[in-house]
Protein backbone atom coordinates (compact mmCIF):
# COMPACT_ATOMS: atom_id res chain seq x y z
CA UNK A 1 0.00 0.00 0.00
CA UNK A 2 2.44 3.04 -0.96
CA UNK A 3 1.00 6.10 -0.85
CA UNK A 4 2.32 9.95 -1.12
CA UNK A 5 3.99 11.64 2.11
CA UNK A 6 1.00 13.98 3.01
CA UNK A 7 0.71 16.26 5.84
CA UNK A 8 -1.24 14.81 8.30
CA UNK A 9 -3.08 16.40 11.65
CA UNK A 10 -1.01 13.65 13.56
CA UNK A 11 2.18 14.06 11.76
CA UNK A 12 3.89 14.69 14.84
CA UNK A 13 3.26 11.89 17.02
CA UNK A 14 5.70 9.85 14.40
CA UNK A 15 5.79 6.00 14.90
CA UNK A 16 3.59 6.33 17.24
CA UNK A 17 0.61 6.17 14.17
CA UNK A 18 2.41 4.17 11.96
CA UNK A 19 0.86 0.92 10.19
CA UNK A 20 3.35 -1.39 12.08
CA UNK A 21 2.52 0.18 15.46
CA UNK A 22 -1.06 -0.90 14.37
CA UNK A 23 -0.28 -4.25 14.16
CA UNK A 24 1.36 -3.63 17.40
CA UNK A 25 -1.64 -2.41 19.18
CA UNK A 26 -4.11 -5.41 17.59
CA UNK A 27 -1.68 -8.03 19.28
CA UNK A 28 -3.30 -8.22 22.59
CA UNK A 29 -6.56 -9.16 20.91
CA UNK A 30 -5.48 -11.75 18.14
CA UNK A 31 -5.40 -14.67 21.33
CA UNK A 32 -9.73 -14.13 21.56
CA UNK A 33 -10.42 -14.17 18.04
CA UNK A 34 -7.92 -16.70 17.37
CA UNK A 35 -10.14 -19.02 19.56
CA UNK A 36 -13.40 -17.92 18.26
CA UNK A 37 -12.35 -18.06 14.23
CA UNK A 38 -10.69 -21.72 15.03
CA UNK A 39 -14.49 -22.38 16.51
CA UNK A 40 -16.16 -20.70 13.65
CA UNK A 41 -13.88 -22.77 11.28
CA UNK A 42 -14.79 -26.18 13.22
CA UNK A 43 -18.38 -25.31 13.34
CA UNK A 44 -18.67 -24.05 9.68
CA UNK A 45 -17.08 -27.44 8.85
CA UNK A 46 -19.33 -29.96 10.85
CA UNK A 47 -22.32 -27.64 8.93
CA UNK A 48 -21.21 -29.13 5.83
CA UNK A 49 -19.48 -26.72 4.38
CA UNK A 50 -16.69 -27.09 2.13
CA UNK A 51 -12.99 -25.50 2.50
CA UNK A 52 -13.61 -23.33 -0.15
CA UNK A 53 -16.76 -21.93 0.79
CA UNK A 54 -15.32 -21.46 4.79
CA UNK A 55 -12.19 -19.29 2.84
CA UNK A 56 -15.11 -17.58 1.23
CA UNK A 57 -17.30 -16.54 4.05
CA UNK A 58 -14.11 -15.88 6.31
CA UNK A 59 -13.04 -13.55 3.83
CA UNK A 60 -15.97 -11.72 2.72
CA UNK A 61 -18.45 -11.63 5.57
CA UNK A 62 -15.79 -11.55 8.41
CA UNK A 63 -18.02 -11.49 11.31
CA UNK A 64 -17.43 -13.93 14.15
CA UNK A 65 -21.43 -14.11 15.35
CA UNK A 66 -22.61 -13.80 11.49
CA UNK A 67 -20.75 -16.66 10.44
CA UNK A 68 -21.95 -19.21 13.39
CA UNK A 69 -24.97 -18.25 12.46
CA UNK A 70 -24.72 -18.69 9.14
CA UNK A 71 -23.86 -21.82 9.53
CA UNK A 72 -26.43 -22.75 12.40
CA UNK A 73 -29.02 -22.26 9.89
CA UNK A 74 -27.35 -23.82 6.71
CA UNK A 75 -27.05 -26.47 8.73
CA UNK A 76 -30.72 -26.45 9.97
CA UNK A 77 -31.53 -26.01 6.13
CA UNK A 78 -33.19 -22.40 6.33
CA UNK A 79 -34.27 -19.85 3.04
CA UNK A 80 -31.16 -17.73 2.04
CA UNK A 81 -33.19 -14.71 2.70
CA UNK A 82 -33.85 -15.31 6.27
CA UNK A 83 -30.50 -16.06 6.82
CA UNK A 84 -29.13 -12.86 5.25
CA UNK A 85 -32.05 -10.78 7.19
CA UNK A 86 -31.36 -12.36 10.53
CA UNK A 87 -27.53 -11.49 9.79
CA UNK A 88 -28.43 -8.16 8.36
CA UNK A 89 -30.35 -7.28 11.99
CA UNK A 90 -27.35 -8.87 14.16
CA UNK A 91 -25.09 -6.40 12.37
CA UNK A 92 -26.71 -3.42 12.31
CA UNK A 93 -24.68 -2.91 15.45
CA UNK A 94 -21.58 -1.99 13.48
CA UNK A 95 -23.77 1.25 12.59
CA UNK A 96 -23.31 2.37 15.97
CA UNK A 97 -19.49 1.49 15.84
CA UNK A 98 -18.87 2.79 12.38
CA UNK A 99 -20.99 6.31 13.66
CA UNK A 100 -18.53 6.97 16.78
CA UNK A 101 -15.46 6.54 14.66
CA UNK A 102 -16.63 8.63 12.39
CA UNK A 103 -15.19 11.91 14.14
CA UNK A 104 -12.02 10.38 14.20
CA UNK A 105 -11.47 10.41 10.15
CA UNK A 106 -13.04 13.38 9.50
CA UNK A 107 -9.44 14.36 7.66
CA UNK A 108 -9.93 11.48 5.23
CA UNK A 109 -12.02 10.87 1.91
CA UNK A 110 -15.45 8.92 1.74
CA UNK A 111 -13.59 6.15 -0.54
CA UNK A 112 -10.66 5.69 2.42
CA UNK A 113 -13.36 5.74 5.18
CA UNK A 114 -15.19 3.01 3.31
CA UNK A 115 -11.77 1.01 3.50
CA UNK A 116 -11.20 1.65 7.25
CA UNK A 117 -14.60 0.62 7.40
CA UNK A 118 -14.99 -2.32 5.72
CA UNK A 119 -12.81 -4.51 8.29
CA UNK A 120 -13.95 -2.90 10.91
CA UNK A 121 -14.96 -5.60 14.04
CA UNK A 122 -15.97 -5.31 17.53
CA UNK A 123 -12.58 -5.93 18.56
CA UNK A 124 -10.82 -3.40 16.28
CA UNK A 125 -13.28 -0.48 17.47
CA UNK A 126 -12.71 -0.91 21.07
CA UNK A 127 -8.45 -0.62 20.00
CA UNK A 128 -9.14 2.24 17.80
CA UNK A 129 -11.84 3.41 20.32
CA UNK A 130 -8.70 3.40 23.08
CA UNK A 131 -6.05 5.10 20.67
CA UNK A 132 -8.21 7.94 19.88
CA UNK A 133 -8.72 9.64 23.74
CA UNK A 134 -4.67 9.56 22.44
CA UNK A 135 -5.13 11.91 19.68
CA UNK A 136 -7.86 14.24 18.33
CA UNK A 137 -7.63 11.98 14.74
CA UNK A 138 -6.65 8.27 14.26
CA UNK A 139 -4.24 7.71 11.73
CA UNK A 140 -5.37 5.99 8.77
CA UNK A 141 -1.93 3.56 8.40
CA UNK A 142 -2.15 2.53 11.75
CA UNK A 143 -5.65 1.38 11.41
CA UNK A 144 -5.07 -0.53 8.58
CA UNK A 145 -2.43 -1.72 10.20
CA UNK A 146 -4.65 -3.18 12.72
CA UNK A 147 -7.63 -3.95 11.04
CA UNK A 148 -5.20 -5.79 8.40
CA UNK A 149 -4.12 -7.95 11.06
CA UNK A 150 -6.97 -8.96 12.63
CA UNK A 151 -8.38 -9.89 9.73
CA UNK A 152 -5.47 -12.40 8.59
CA UNK A 153 -5.78 -13.58 11.90
CA UNK A 154 -9.15 -14.22 11.39
CA UNK A 155 -9.09 -16.31 8.54
CA UNK A 156 -5.87 -18.05 9.08
CA UNK A 157 -8.02 -19.33 12.53
CA UNK A 158 -11.11 -20.63 10.28
CA UNK A 159 -9.41 -22.31 7.72
CA UNK A 160 -7.09 -23.88 10.85
CA UNK A 161 -10.55 -25.21 12.39
CA UNK A 162 -11.90 -26.26 8.87
CA UNK A 163 -8.84 -28.01 8.73
CA UNK A 164 -9.29 -29.73 12.11
CA UNK A 165 -12.73 -29.86 11.82
CA UNK A 166 -12.39 -32.80 9.55
CA UNK A 167 -11.64 -34.71 12.54
CA UNK A 168 -13.81 -33.63 14.79
CA UNK A 169 -17.68 -35.00 14.31
CA UNK A 170 -19.03 -33.50 17.41
CA UNK A 171 -17.58 -30.57 17.82
CA UNK A 172 -20.19 -30.52 21.24
CA UNK A 173 -17.62 -32.95 22.48
CA UNK A 174 -15.16 -29.97 22.91
CA UNK A 175 -17.65 -27.51 24.06
CA UNK A 176 -16.75 -25.51 21.07
CA UNK A 177 -20.47 -24.98 20.21
CA UNK A 178 -20.72 -22.87 23.18
CA UNK A 179 -17.78 -20.53 21.88
CA UNK A 180 -20.83 -18.28 20.37
CA UNK A 181 -23.49 -17.80 23.20
CA UNK A 182 -20.28 -17.12 25.21
CA UNK A 183 -18.68 -14.62 22.88
CA UNK A 184 -22.51 -12.75 22.99
CA UNK A 185 -22.72 -13.33 26.81
CA UNK A 186 -19.09 -10.95 27.13
CA UNK A 187 -20.18 -8.86 24.15
CA UNK A 188 -23.28 -8.14 26.26
CA UNK A 189 -21.53 -8.24 29.60
CA UNK A 190 -18.86 -5.66 28.29
CA UNK A 191 -21.00 -3.36 26.30
CA UNK A 192 -23.35 -2.31 29.38
CA UNK A 193 -20.44 -2.52 31.84
CA UNK A 194 -18.62 0.43 29.39
CA UNK A 195 -21.60 2.43 29.58
CA UNK A 196 -22.46 2.81 32.69
CA UNK A 197 -26.20 3.17 32.24
CA UNK A 198 -26.41 -0.37 34.14
CA UNK A 199 -30.05 -0.04 35.04
CA UNK A 200 -31.63 1.03 31.66
CA UNK A 201 -29.34 -1.15 29.50
CA UNK A 202 -30.41 -4.94 32.04
CA UNK A 203 -34.20 -3.62 31.43
CA UNK A 204 -33.44 -3.04 27.79
CA UNK A 205 -31.83 -6.36 27.60
CA UNK A 206 -34.77 -7.95 29.37
CA UNK A 207 -37.08 -7.05 27.48
CA UNK A 208 -35.22 -7.86 24.03
CA UNK A 209 -34.60 -11.70 25.94
CA UNK A 210 -38.63 -11.79 26.66
CA UNK A 211 -39.38 -11.00 23.39
CA UNK A 212 -36.33 -13.37 21.79
CA UNK A 213 -38.01 -16.08 23.51
CA UNK A 214 -41.72 -15.54 23.13
CA UNK A 215 -41.39 -15.03 19.44
CA UNK A 216 -38.87 -17.52 18.44
CA UNK A 217 -41.49 -20.09 19.78
CA UNK A 218 -44.26 -18.70 17.96
CA UNK A 219 -42.33 -17.50 14.78
CA UNK A 220 -38.80 -18.18 13.88
CA UNK A 221 -35.67 -17.42 15.32
CA UNK A 222 -34.47 -14.76 12.89
CA UNK A 223 -38.20 -13.28 13.57
CA UNK A 224 -37.70 -13.52 17.18
CA UNK A 225 -34.12 -11.18 16.80
CA UNK A 226 -35.86 -9.04 14.51
CA UNK A 227 -39.13 -8.26 16.74
CA UNK A 228 -37.09 -7.89 20.09
CA UNK A 229 -34.47 -5.32 18.83
CA UNK A 230 -37.22 -3.13 17.58
CA UNK A 231 -39.63 -3.50 20.81
CA UNK A 232 -36.63 -3.46 23.32
CA UNK A 233 -34.49 -0.29 21.38
CA UNK A 234 -38.00 1.54 21.37
CA UNK A 235 -39.09 0.83 24.39
CA UNK A 236 -35.44 2.17 26.07
CA UNK A 237 -35.53 5.39 24.06
CA UNK A 238 -39.43 5.43 25.62
CA UNK A 239 -38.32 4.83 29.28
CA UNK A 240 -35.06 7.47 28.63
CA UNK A 241 -37.31 9.78 27.21
CA UNK A 242 -39.74 9.61 30.42
CA UNK A 243 -36.40 10.46 33.44
CA UNK B 1 -12.97 -27.27 -3.22
CA UNK B 2 -16.47 -26.68 -4.45
CA UNK B 3 -18.58 -23.74 -4.10
CA UNK B 4 -22.45 -24.72 -4.31
CA UNK B 5 -24.24 -21.94 -6.02
CA UNK B 6 -26.87 -21.23 -2.98
CA UNK B 7 -24.49 -20.74 -0.27
CA UNK B 8 -22.14 -18.50 -3.00
CA UNK B 9 -25.72 -16.39 -3.04
CA UNK B 10 -26.04 -16.77 0.86
CA UNK B 11 -22.38 -15.76 1.58
CA UNK B 12 -22.12 -12.30 -1.01
CA UNK B 13 -25.74 -11.47 0.37
CA UNK B 14 -24.94 -11.84 4.04
CA UNK B 15 -21.79 -9.96 3.13
CA UNK B 16 -23.13 -6.88 1.47
CA UNK B 17 -25.65 -6.26 4.62
CA UNK B 18 -22.56 -6.51 6.78
CA UNK B 19 -20.47 -4.04 4.69
CA UNK B 20 -22.83 -1.57 4.80
CA UNK B 21 -23.71 -0.98 7.94
CA UNK B 22 -19.58 -1.16 8.80
CA UNK B 23 -18.92 1.72 5.92
CA UNK B 24 -21.80 4.10 5.91
CA UNK B 25 -22.01 6.28 8.81
CA UNK B 26 -17.85 6.41 8.56
CA UNK B 27 -18.50 7.66 4.80
CA UNK B 28 -21.53 9.87 5.31
CA UNK B 29 -21.84 10.90 9.23
CA UNK B 30 -19.32 14.39 8.30
CA UNK B 31 -22.36 15.36 5.95
CA UNK B 32 -26.01 13.82 7.26
CA UNK B 33 -26.80 14.62 10.96
CA UNK B 34 -28.88 11.51 12.25
CA UNK B 35 -31.97 13.61 14.35
CA UNK B 36 -31.24 13.07 18.48
CA UNK B 37 -34.10 10.44 19.15
CA UNK B 38 -32.38 8.17 16.03
CA UNK B 39 -29.21 8.13 17.89
CA UNK B 40 -30.86 7.11 20.53
CA UNK B 41 -32.58 4.55 19.56
CA UNK B 42 -29.80 3.40 17.69
CA UNK B 43 -27.79 3.20 21.57
CA UNK B 44 -30.48 0.69 22.37
CA UNK B 45 -29.48 -2.38 19.56
CA UNK B 46 -26.43 -3.66 20.38
CA UNK B 47 -27.82 -4.13 23.72
CA UNK B 48 -31.24 -5.57 22.76
CA UNK B 49 -29.83 -7.70 19.74
CA UNK B 50 -27.08 -9.60 22.04
CA UNK B 51 -29.41 -10.13 24.72
CA UNK B 52 -32.23 -11.46 22.30
CA UNK B 53 -28.91 -13.82 20.79
CA UNK B 54 -28.03 -15.07 24.20
CA UNK B 55 -31.37 -15.66 25.48
CA UNK B 56 -32.09 -17.94 22.08
CA UNK B 57 -28.86 -19.67 22.31
CA UNK B 58 -29.39 -20.44 25.86
CA UNK B 59 -33.32 -20.78 25.97
CA UNK B 60 -34.50 -22.28 22.86
CA UNK B 61 -34.10 -25.65 21.61
CA UNK B 62 -35.87 -26.36 18.40
CA UNK B 63 -37.74 -24.10 18.44
CA UNK B 64 -39.32 -24.70 21.65
CA UNK B 65 -38.55 -23.61 24.85
CA UNK B 66 -35.46 -25.70 26.02
CA UNK B 67 -36.51 -27.99 29.21
CA UNK B 68 -35.01 -26.39 32.41
CA UNK B 69 -34.09 -29.47 33.96
CA UNK B 70 -31.67 -30.94 30.98
CA UNK B 71 -30.41 -27.20 30.29
CA UNK B 72 -26.49 -27.60 31.35
CA UNK B 73 -25.95 -24.76 28.27
CA UNK B 74 -27.51 -22.27 31.28
CA UNK B 75 -25.65 -23.62 34.20
CA UNK B 76 -22.77 -22.78 31.74
CA UNK B 77 -23.66 -19.86 31.51
CA UNK B 78 -23.56 -18.23 34.88
CA UNK B 79 -20.08 -19.05 35.45
CA UNK B 80 -19.28 -17.00 31.85
CA UNK B 81 -21.31 -14.03 33.04
CA UNK B 82 -19.54 -13.66 36.04
CA UNK B 83 -16.16 -13.93 34.35
CA UNK B 84 -17.37 -11.39 32.14
CA UNK B 85 -18.44 -8.83 34.41
CA UNK B 86 -15.25 -9.41 36.98
CA UNK B 87 -12.42 -9.77 34.21
CA UNK B 88 -14.11 -7.61 31.23
CA UNK B 89 -12.60 -9.89 28.75
CA UNK B 90 -13.66 -11.55 25.82
CA UNK B 91 -11.19 -14.35 25.66
CA UNK B 92 -12.14 -15.27 29.36
CA UNK B 93 -15.87 -15.59 29.08
CA UNK B 94 -15.70 -17.58 26.12
CA UNK B 95 -12.94 -20.28 27.75
CA UNK B 96 -14.62 -20.06 31.25
CA UNK B 97 -18.12 -20.60 29.23
CA UNK B 98 -16.46 -23.79 26.90
CA UNK B 99 -14.62 -25.16 30.00
CA UNK B 100 -17.85 -24.83 32.16
CA UNK B 101 -19.99 -26.84 29.39
CA UNK B 102 -17.28 -29.41 28.84
CA UNK B 103 -17.51 -30.07 32.92
CA UNK B 104 -20.80 -30.14 33.19
CA UNK B 105 -20.95 -32.82 29.66
CA UNK B 106 -18.94 -34.59 31.54
CA UNK B 107 -20.50 -35.30 35.00
CA UNK B 108 -24.17 -35.57 33.42
CA UNK B 109 -22.85 -37.33 30.22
Amino acid sequence: MQEPAQPEPFAAAGKESSFLQGVKDCIPTLLGYLSIGFAAGVVEKTAGLSFAEIALISILLYAGSAQFIAAGMIAAGSAGAGIILTILLVNLRHLLLSAALSPYFRHLSPLKNMLVGALLTDETFGVAIQESAKRQAISEKWMHGLNITAYLNWILANLAGAYLGQWITRPEALGLDFALPAMFIGLLVLTIVSRSKYKLDIIVALIAAAVAVGASMIWSASMGVILATVIASTLGMVIEKWK
Amino acid sequence: MEIRPDIFFIIVGAALVTFIPRVLPLMLLSRITIPEWGMRWLSHVPIAVMAALVAQELLIEDGRFARLSTNVELIAALPAFWVAVKTRSLLGTVLTGMAALLLLRLIFG
